[in-house]
């Protein structure tokens, strides 16, 4: 799914150069579900956003299946985000002004779709997250897991082949959080995702297939296997 | 999503959407009624014009008045002197009255060779000329036994001053004197294509003829007819003869008086006023609108010592509470228009782009779930421009209502063009101008008119046009900050 090679990001900041990645060499491959550990400031979510698609390595390449990212015009990477991407922030992300099917529907706004198709997913999908009885509400009306629930739909309706989450679980309560990660590991386990979760929790990392840590922008693999496993019928 | 997006985010951020929309229809409003004004009082000062110049003159002619020397007495004043035995006498009270025609105080005649130069101009469609007057009548009432009063019915003393003596209107040796001053128009009778009489239509009685050209025949303004209660057959003195009242005369423009308070025949004028062969304006119109300057050039080298003046000249010369309307408008109006325009445009793009610095994680999030940048920055100008279209119809209805209470109103404003384009010390003529015995003020015709905004589609256009501005210009604000925002922001940490 991913290869990174000799990955390296610098900041230019007044005080001097900042490096958050430096010379990651990493391979991902298609289905894998990886979570990114490490010490705050050791350059997760910057990798995150090289996988994301979001921004551009300083050196290095990261190719995303035979689409190499880190050569691509602002406009192609948006494209690639609407159509394989998905993402899961740690503080949501939603629209407020909207209501959770309208929110689920961004996502779709960039492919296309009509109106009716458009409606006709969200309401499939946060089906999906279990919230078929929250369409019409705004995200003030929900409670912290609805909400990422909501997000979670947001990112899987558009069907994505990675699903990229930062800290997912980073501002729920223990309950709600392994309600939230019993979904997410579901939904990889069902739909033959790519899951790549960056997370201070290892409660949550102990469940990844494989476990990364990332340290002065340094990667490092942990050999522990965790709990997470796809039926071997999926497989 | 666009419509749905758009209409979320502006009802539910009211706040900031009646703000902007409230400033822009704030100024819209000002610069629909300002502009509205303006065009109000441009058409109040063409009718003024148009009633005292007529309609179709281009270019008049008179003549500059030359300052009287020193320790002279102005050529102008009227004298009224009456002999010993003059006057009805009964129980001790000698009646008085005498009228005089003079040319006004600070308007000049001159040769009526001039027309006939005028007329023979190349490119002079056609020319008249017109003699104005002034009429003033003195009646008084004092006491036979003092005859030596008369020495005080000199110009300019009020009435009721008097000696202590018996007899007098008031049996106490007092005296009574009373002065009344009108407007006289010499006219050509021939009907001419231009000139005063261009503008006006008749109201009762008939205009005059060419076997009038002679004759002692007065025409009337009919709102002085109605405040003289004079009416058509009734006569007239001026200027010590009797006069026939033949017809009564209105302003086609229907909220101006005319220029004068009567018009009689030239050719009487000169004769009654004493100034044969004299007249004091010469009214020019060109060919065409583009041969104006060339006329005024030929003129001017032709006549030398004239005044020759444009109808745009002219409308400078008009005074009075009409000229400070404009002046008002022209400055002071503009002025507020520019700044409470220009504040509404400021507001719009300050909310709008601390709108979009408050949604810096919103549009990174849509960035980075596949939004483009150009949907972002269409979300955010499309925003602003609602907001602007929204100010934009507000303005357009409080603008209307506003014109609305304005021409219900119609406030009054009175205009006094000074007829023969008076200049230096003296010269200008408030309301009232020409009155008797106040050598400093020009003959001035001197119009009421009540202002009527017009509301024109153009107006309404215009102001739309504006709030759709102050839209794309917030929104390209706004659009250009989104823009340049990163979808990796979403990522930003919440705290
Ligand atoms: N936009 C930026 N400009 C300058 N420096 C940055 C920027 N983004 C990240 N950095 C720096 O890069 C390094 C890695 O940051 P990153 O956000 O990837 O860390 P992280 O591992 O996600 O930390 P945390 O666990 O606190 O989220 C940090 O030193 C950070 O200060
Ligand atoms: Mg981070």
């Amino acid at each position: 799914m991913y290869e990174l090679t000799n990955l390296t990001k610098t900041y230019e900041t007044k005080r001097g150069t900042v490096s958050a990645l430096n010379n990651v060499s990493l391979s991902i491959p298609t289905g894998q579900m990886v979570a990114i550990q490490g010490p705050t400031g050791g350059g997760k979510s910057t990798l995150l956003q090289m996988l994301g698609a979001l921004e551009r390595p300083t050196s290095g390449t990261v190719a995303l299946s035979e689409n190499l990212l880190s050569g691509m015009p602002d406009a192609r990477l948006a494209d690639i985000r609407a159509r394989t991407i998905g993402f899961v922030f740690q503080g949501f992300n939603l629209i407020p002004t909207l209501t959770a099917q309208e929110n689920v529907e961004t996502a779709l706004a960039p492919l296309g779709l009509s109106r009716t198709e458009r409606r006709r997913r969200a309401t499939e999908a946060l089906d999906t997250v279990g919230l078929s009885e929250r369409l019409a509400h705004h995200p003030a009306e929900l409670s912290g897991g609805q909400q990422q629930r909501v997000a979670i739909a947001r990112a899987l309706v558009k069907e994505p082949s990675v699903l990229l989450a930062d800290e997912p679980t980073g501002n729920l309560d223990e309950q709600t959080r392994d309600e939230i990660m019993d979904l997410l590991e579901g939904l990889w386990r069902d739909q033959g995702l790519t899951l790549i979760i960056v997370t201070h929790d290892s409660a949550v990392a102990k469940r990844a297939e494989r476990r990364l840590h990332l340290k002065h922008g340094a990667v490092s693999e942990k050999k522990e296997h965790g709990t997470a496993r796809r039926n071997t019928a999926q497989r | 999503m666009f419509g749905t997006y758009l209409y979320r985010e502006l009802s539910n951020r009211r706040k900031q959407t009646t703000i902007i929309a409230a400033g822009m229809a704030l100024a819209i409003a000002l610069v629909m009624i300002v502009s509205g004004v303006a065009a109000g009082v441009r058409d109040a000062q063409a009718s003024v014009l148009a009633s005292i110049y007529g309609v179709g003159t281009d270019i008049t002619v008179t003549q500059e008045p030359v300052q009287p020397a020193e320790g002279e007495q102005g050529q102008q004043q009227p004298r009224f002197q009456f002999g010993a035995n003059d006057g009805a006498t009964a129980d001790g009270t000698t009646e008085l009255s005498q009228s005089r025609l003079t040319s006004g105080a600070g308007s000049t005649t001159f040769d009526a060779d001039a027309l006939t130069t005028a007329v023979g101009l190349d490119n002079v469609a056609a020319a008249t000329a017109t003699l104005t007057l002034n009429n003033v009548s003195f009646t008084g009432e004092i006491p036979t036994r003092d005859a030596a009063s008369a020495q005080g019915t000199e110009a300019g003393v009020e009435p009721g001053s008097g000696q202590a003596a018996p007899g007098g209107p008031d049996g106490a040796g007092g005296s009574s004197f009373s002065v009344e001053t009108f407007t006289v128009t010499g006219i050509d009778v021939v009907g001419e294509s231009i000139g005063p009489l261009t503008s006006v239509e008749l109201v009762d009685g008939r205009a005059f003829e060419t076997s009038d050209a002679d004759s002692t025949v007065v025409i009337l303004d009919a709102g002085y007819a109605a405040t003289s209660s004079l009416s058509v057959g009734d006569t007239l003195e001026v200027g010590g003869e009797e006069f026939e009242i033949i017809g009564t005369v209105t302003s086609t423009s229907s909220e101006a008086t005319t220029a004068s308070n009567t018009y009689i025949p030239l050719n009487t004028a000169q004769r009654v006023s004493g100034l044969d062969g004299q007249i004091s304006t010469v009214y020019v119109q060109a060919g065409s609108s583009t041969e104006i300057a060339s006329v005024q050039a030929s003129l001017q080298n032709a006549l030398p010592d004239a005044s020759v003046k444009t109808q745009e000249d002219l409308a400078s010369s008009v005074s009075g509470s009409l000229s400070t309307a404009s002046d008002l408008v022209g400055k002071l109006g503009t002025w507020l228009s520019v700044v409470v325009l220009a504040a509404a445009f400021l507001i719009s793009v300050l909310l709008t782009t601390s709108g979009v610095a408050r949604r810096t994680r919103e549009f990174g999030t849509l960035k980075a779930i596949g939004w483009s940048n150009g949907a972002v920055v269409r979300q955010v100008a499309g925003e602003s421009l609602v907001q602007g279209a929204i100010g934009g119809v507000g303005g357009v209805v409080v603008g209307l209502l506003g014109t609305l209470a304005i021409n219900l109103a119609a406030p009054v404003l009175s205009a006094s063009a000074t007829a023969t384009a008076v200049s230096g010390p003296g010269a200008g003529g408030g309301p009232g101008g020409g009155r008797f015995g106040d050598a400093t003020t020009a003959v001035a015709a001197t119009t009421d008119i009540a202002l009527q905004i017009p509301v024109t589609l153009g107006i309404i256009g215009i102001a739309v046009a504006l709030a759709v501005l102050g839209g794309l210009i917030a929104g390209a604000f706004g659009g250009w900050r989104a823009a340049k925002l990163r979808p990796a922001e979403a990522l930003r940490s919440v705290n």
